[in-house]
């Protein structure tokens, strides 16, 4: 394939996958990878790296709508970056040093948990919870805005949220995704914060993670401009689009059907894995 | 005295406008890219890594400013890169502003994390 021809199709694959994962609210980087090295026979370390720049630019791009909602938590985001950064390290350097079927076989098993999680209804937080003493000394607490007015929220269980923020932190930098999915995991179900207050800090925090890892990924020579050129405008291209109708869609049987599409990527990167062909 | 709502508006202003400017230059960089080298042959199936003059900053920039599209595309990749990391300078400010040595603490340790691995790695 001629390398106009190449672009104009990851170009518009790019989009699709901007698109749908805006639509869904389960992010376009998680499909990017699995779709270069699939579909196109992309190195892995070449896609992880292409992946990783239209995450930075998705999360700068709606953070900038979030931060203005008044829902993203600046102190609670910053601090847990401390733990998401030197996982991010973390990750790319092991991503510069395992076998790429390892990174295979992680990336599909990554996928099908996030699948799962996405289809399950996420049980309410227990407000009877004793509170962290030690969030009250790091002022990881704030408000957001309700129906019934400012609602007061603080965090629990720190070093659990912590702990979790790393480990998606390492995730994030090893396979070139945000990880959003395991963010909210620890904010919303580990550290009790509010479901929206979750959300949009952790879209805050994806790309300051992803930056700490995109300077390995660069003096490693995984950031190549013509693979990366078509990704990301396109995954930044599709999320505006999709952000834009999102208020009108139904989403709810398009969640299932990306949800179905990305256990099948699962499976396969874990397929193709163990053959030996990534 | 500055408000959290107005810190909170300038970051906004500040991610937007370095995610859009990267794009632009990248899109200039990847149409020029295309018109040299389209007709090429698109081989990424073999992992070889990028030729040294794109694997530093400031290696990348002077290739740039000699026209190189792809040293261009680079830049413009570097430019989103340096946009969070921007938040992060934006961040400490705003916490010394309220004096808040705590967090002001904590964002340098963010900010040398991400310097660390632009610069040091």
């Amino acid at each position: 394939m001629n390398i106009t021809l190449f672009s104009v199709v990851v170009f518009a694959g790019s989009l699709l996958a901007g698109f749908l994962g805006a639509l869904t609210g389960l992010g376009g980087g998680v499909v990017i990878v699995p779709l270069l090295t699939l579909v196109f026979g992309v190195d892995i370390r070449y896609a992880v790296g292409a992946s990783l720049v239209s995450v930075i630019a998705t999360s700068s791009g709606a953070a900038a709508a979030y931060v203005r909602e008044g829902f993203s938590n600046i102190r609670i985001g910053m601090f847990l970056e401390i733990a998401t950064t030197f996982g991010a390290l973390l990750g790319a350097y092991l991503a510069t040093r395992l076998h790429t079927s390892t990174i295979g076989i992680v990336f599909g098993i990554v996928l099908l948990i996030s699948a799962y999680f996405s289809s399950r209804q996420q049980p309410h937080p227990d407000p009877m919870e004793r509170p962290d003493p030690m969030a009250h000394r790091l002022k990881l607490e704030g408000t957001y805005p309700t129906a019934q007015g400012e609602q007061h929220y603080r965090a629990r269980n720190v070093p659990l949220g912590f702990g979790m923020m790393f480990g998606a932190g390492t995730l994030s930098g090893l396979l070139g995704i945000g990880s959003g999915a395991m963010k909210v995991l620890a904010m919303d179900q580990a550290m009790k914060l509010p479901f929206k207050v979750s959300t949009t800090t952790s879209n805050f925090m994806i790309g300051v993670t992803a930056a700490a890892s995109a300077g390995i990924y660069l003096s490693r020579g995984f950031l190549d401009p013509g693979l990366a050129m078509p990704v990301m405008l396109g995954v930044l291209a599709g999320s505006m689009l999709g952000a834009a109708v999102l208020v009108k869609a139904r989403t709810k049987y398009l969640r299932l059907v990306f949800g179905l599409v990305i256990v099948a990527l699962g499976i396969e990167m874990i397929f193709n894995a163990v053959k030996g062909r990534l | 005295m500055i408000t959290d709502s107005q810190v909170e508006k300038s970051i906004g202003i500040l991610l937007r406008t370095g995610v859009l400017l990267a794009a632009a230059v990248v899109l200039f960089g990847g149409i020029l890219y295309l018109v040299h080298r389209g007709s090429g042959h698109a081989d990424y199936h073999v992992f070889r890594g990028e030729p040294r003059d794109l694997r530093t900053p400031s290696l990348t920039i002077r290739e740039a400013f000699t026209g190189n599209p792809e040293a261009i595309i680079e830049l413009g990749l570097l430019l989103l890169i340096l946009t969070p990391i921007a938040r992060v300078v934006f961040s400490v400010v705003a916490f010394a502003r309220e004096r808040d040595t705590m967090y002001v603490v904590m964002t340098l340790l963010v900010l040398a994390v991400l310097l660390y691995s632009l610069l040091g790695s």
